[in-house]
């Protein structure tokens, strides 16, 4: 019964093949060496003092003590990072973004969240550099903090940052401060008129608590700081050049002295788009001119490393009787953390995507809390306003005792279909999504008895394209090193490879890919987005071409021919007019160095064109009504992947966003208490799934090519932590004849909400 | 260096003799005292399974167990899994059913799925369930995991 099923459009040779993976045989023997396997001669150990306060004004921090400790070598604080003495005055333009920057990496005159990093000791031991952080006297006082985005946002709230931060609209800042950082609107047709149509309206508040990508990684940095002023950073982290360019701007470094290595990288998930120790590690070695790693243990990441925000979202959608929708109306306000910057604009981009509409309007606030600065999480914000808008949609569908595939079909997104905030889609597969699901057995089959229920939610990922970089060299044996700067997060070296291999004409195997630093390749951005398939695929592609083009003219030259007389067909090289002469890619491959020296194709673009992502779930649950656990009995996702180029990976992304999804739905959040203290911050208590908790994750593939990749390929990772937050808590909800609007819905909110309503 | 303890101990069948402090645990000794880096830290506390060993024929979270423990026992560690003639079979599963992304919790996964088809050839699913859940990974969901497992089970027997 359990299946994966592709549904494909276009066979290639080498494209959608399922190829074992290049770093393959290193990951499962234990030798693929992570951030932490790092070990350099002289090497200093440096650990992190983090504030034991939400809130607290730093008045004067004394690190003698730590200093003098044996072996202790450096001790570090926010004096020692150039921003940290900034004047508001001085601070213009990028410069409060680079103090807010500056600010996470060691805080400076206030510690604005339990975690936040506040000094760093390297000694020769990790156990001195920890017993140091003990002696480091820090005078704080401590203030009221404010840990709920509605409390947040109103009038009298404790400000975070004093008269430094002002609501910005359009561009504009308002007069007062705020806590409330931003505040953005989109809108289209009138919502008046389209709610006065309506026959049902359904409206309601949502609340979903903070939760962490949970990678398994603790982020690490080994940072050198040569006495010439060259430095080495050995990292875990989705983008090499991010870390390279922003410790660049926050240390004043000239971005041609820094090197970033990316080591492999234990999960991310979007969590390590952004970083916290590198500069740190970097100081450190600039002072102690040795070699740092600094590691954070698993509650340093809980606390002191981003997580997703928290929210607080107002749905109204209304529709006729035969389940035409007629306008949305939807709020969105998302904790950033301790400083700006939440992903509220994608989920006001993603939110709504799904429904064709006349008449919409969502607005968003960015928020800032005393909680750890959040970060990317996989498509983040839109699972958050996929929970709210889906729920509603799903209660329309039950007062409408409408089947909730009929529904969004009636309602769906397609080609040509504008976006309340814009933009018009191209071609994309909703509609092919939906149609799936509903011919899908799952869904088919009916879902009986007591207590159990069934929920479906879509899903929406605009998908992103942004730099990447690609080089690839021809070797005599008629292979090719494959150069890129994506870190490989989840198989990417294979997908990469499958595009060049594709459009060379050669097998998988004779592609040899490798990740490289900062100074190997050109410029490329994070693997996150759900770009690197797409983007760095692309590169491949155009460097792979250039391979082809520079092949056919050594042919030329051989045979003293123009290049337009030869012809690359299928990793054949052909004389037009003489079929005599041709030679196969090995053979010519064996005569480049005699002829004429190495041939390496080159590739940069930042590509447009990226193919937006749907998704569709069905979840089935049952709920023991006397204990309130909830147990997932199936689960099938299926989504739009355009061209799978290795589809086991894509289907891997799938299941594995859906668990993360439903880790979110039934289990996952930061639990605080009334002092703004993370009370759950280890695994033991902040409970991700187990094997034991799940059954297989079905799959369907559907591809609907995107028209914007030579293959096809649309972007995979994000999307499908979309739907589960809605699927699993609309399940539920129907399961036991209450509405859930609260995540996670754990077995005491189950009881709670079944104990209000009279069960 | 005063107070550190000499531990002698056996390692993938091989004789480790090394110096660690009374407090520091398998994991670490592994990781840095012997160099070897196979078994990850994900958590510290016995939570993830990342550093799983196989300590005397139990299955341990090695950093919740001592590196003085070690002393006269014999260690399975990730590195040992492997022969020279190839992969084990767990390990060809692991890469042909594609079930890893990341990699990190892999070391662990496939410590603990030895283990368990070392003693149970016949693991169903729901066995194969129970006895992973002390292993967590973050990336694939387990579906393919699982499903890794069982293919090996066939290939154990082949």
């Amino acid at each position: 019964m359990a299946s994966n099923v592709v549904l494909s459009e276009v066979e290639y040779n080498v494209v959608g093949k399922r190829p074992v993976r290049p770093d393959g045989v290193d990951k499962v023997t234990g030798r693929a060496q992570y951030g932490a396997d790092l070990h350099l001669t002289g090497l200093l150990h440096a650990r992190v003092l983090r504030s034991p306060y939400a809130h607290a004004r730093i008045n004067s921090i004394d690190t003698s003590a730590a200093e003098a400790h044996p072996g202790v070598r450096a001790v570090v604080t926010a004096r020692d990072l150039p921003f940290a003495s900034l004047t508001k005055e001085e601070l213009g333009g990028d410069y409060q973004r680079l103090k807010f920057a500056s600010d996470n990496f060691l805080a400076s005159g206030k510690a604005l969240y339990k975690g936040h990093a506040v000094a760093a000791v390297a000694a020769d031991t990790v156990h001195a550099a920890e017993a140091a952080l003990a002696l480091i006297k820090v005078d704080y006082e401590e203030l009221q903090p404010v840990m709920d985005v509605q409390e947040a946002m109103k009038a009298g709230a404790p400000l975070l940052h004093g008269d430094l931060l002002h609501t910005t609209y359009m561009g504009n800042a308002s007069d007062d401060p705020s806590n409330i950082a931003a505040y953005l609107k989109f809108e289209k047709g009138d919502i008046e008129q389209g709610f006065a149509a309506a026959d049902v309206v359904v409206e309601r508040e949502f609340e979903t608590a903070s939760v962490h990508q949970g990678y398994i990684e603790p982020h690490n940095a080994t940072a050198f700081w040569n006495p010439d002023g060259q430095l080495t950073i050995w990292c875990s982290t989705q983008g090499s050049f991010v870390v390279r360019n922003n410790t660049a701007d926050v240390l004043r470094h000239p971005v041609s002295r820094i090197k970033v290595v990316p080591m492999e990288i234990g999960g991310g998930f979007g969590g390590k788009v952004t970083f916290y120790l590198e500069p740190v590690a970097a100081v450190l070695s600039r002072i102690t001119g040795r070699p740092v790693k600094l590691l954070m243990s698993r509650t340093e990441v809980f606390e002191g490393s981003g997580p997703a925000p928290g929210t607080w979202m107002k749905a109204k959608i209304g529709a006729t009787r035969d389940g035409k929708i007629t306008a949305a109306h939807v709020t969105l306000a998302f904790e950033a953390g301790a400083f700006p910057g939440s992903p509220v604009m994608a989920g006001a981009t993603c939110g709504l995507a799904a429904f064709d509409l006349e008449n919409g309007a969502i607005e968003g606030y960015d928020v800032v809390v005393n909680k750890p600065k959040t970060a990317a999480y996989r498509a983040p914000g839109s699972p958050q306003a996929a929970f709210a808008i889906e729920s509603v949609i799903d209660e329309l569908c039950q007062k409408l005792d409408m089947d909730p595939i009929e529904f969004r079909l009636r309602n769906a997104s397609k080609e040509g279909t504008r976006k309340v905030e814009g933009p018009v889609f191209q071609k994309v597969g909703l509609v092919e999504c939906l149609e799936a699901a509903r011919n899908h057995e799952h869904y088919q089959a009916p879902l009986e008895g007591p207590n159990r229920g069934r929920g479906l939610a879509a899903g929406f990922w605009m998908n992103r394209g942004f730099h990447s970089s690609c080089n690839i060299t021809v070797n005599p044996d008629g292979t090719v090193s494959l150069i890129e700067g994506s870190v490989d997060i989840g198989g990417t070296r294979a997908s990469i490879a499958q595009q060049a291999a594709e459009t060379l004409g050669i097998p998988y195997e004779d592609v040899k890919p490798t990740v490289v630093d900062t100074d190997s390749v050109g410029y490329t951005m994070v693997t996150g987005g759900s770009r690197t398939t797409f983007a760095t695929g692309w590169a491949a592609i155009k460097a792979a071409e250039d391979v082809k083009q520079q092949m056919v003219e050594r042919a030329a030259q051989i045979w003293d021919t123009d290049p337009e007389n030869v012809e690359y067909q299928d990793a054949v090289i052909s004389h037009l007019s003489d079929p005599e002469l041709r030679m196969t890619f090995k053979e010519l491959a064996r005569q480049i160095y005699p002829t004429g020296g190495a041939i390496t194709g080159t590739a940069s673009l930042d590509p447009a064109g990226e193919g937006n992502s749907f998704s569709v779930h069905i979840a089935d649950v049952e709920v023991d009504p006397d204990t309130g656990k909830t147990t997932v009995l199936r689960y099938t996702a299926i989504q739009d992947a355009g061209k799978a180029v290795h589809p086991s990976y894509v289907e891997g992304q799938m299941q594995g966003g859906v668990v993360q999804g439903i880790g979110w739905a039934l289990n996952e959040e930061y639990f605080f208490n009334d002092r703004g203290h993370m009370a759950n911050s280890s695994f033991l208590d902040y409970r991700m799934p187990t094997s034991l908790d799940l059954p297989m994750i079905d799959t369907v593939i559907v591809e609907v090519a995107n028209p914007g990749h030579p293959y096809g390929v649309r972007g995979v990772g994000e999307v499908p932590i979309v739907p589960p937050l809605a699927a699993v808590a609309s399940a539920v909800s129907r399961a036991i004849g209450v509405r859930m609007d609260k995540l996670p819905v754990n077995p005491g909110a189950i009881l709670e909400a079944r104990w209000a309503n009279g069960h | 260096m005063p107070g550190l303890v000499h531990v002698s101990t056996t390692i993938n069948g091989n004789q480790v003799d090394f110096l660690c402090e009374p407090r520091q645990s398998l994991l670490e000794c592994l990781r840095d005292v012997v160099g070897m880096t196979g078994s990850k830290e994900g958590c510290n506390d016995g939570n993830c399974g990342a550093c799983t060993v196989v300590l005397d024929g139990r299955i341990v979270t090695s950093c919740l167990v001592l590196g003085v423990e070690a002393q006269g026992k014999e260690i399975t560690t990730i590195e040992g899994v492997a022969s020279p003639e190839g992969l084990h079979p767990v390990q060809q599963a692991f890469l042909e059913n594609a079930a890893l992304q990341c990699g990190i919790c892999t070391p662990g996964f496939i410590v603990a799925s030895k283990a368990l088809l070392d003693r149970e050839p016949d693991a169903d699913e729901a066995r194969i369930r129970h006895w992973l859940a002390g292993n967590l990974c973050r990336c694939t969901g387990y579906d393919k995991i699982i499903r890794a497992v069982l293919d090996a089970e066939e290939r154990m027997k082949a």
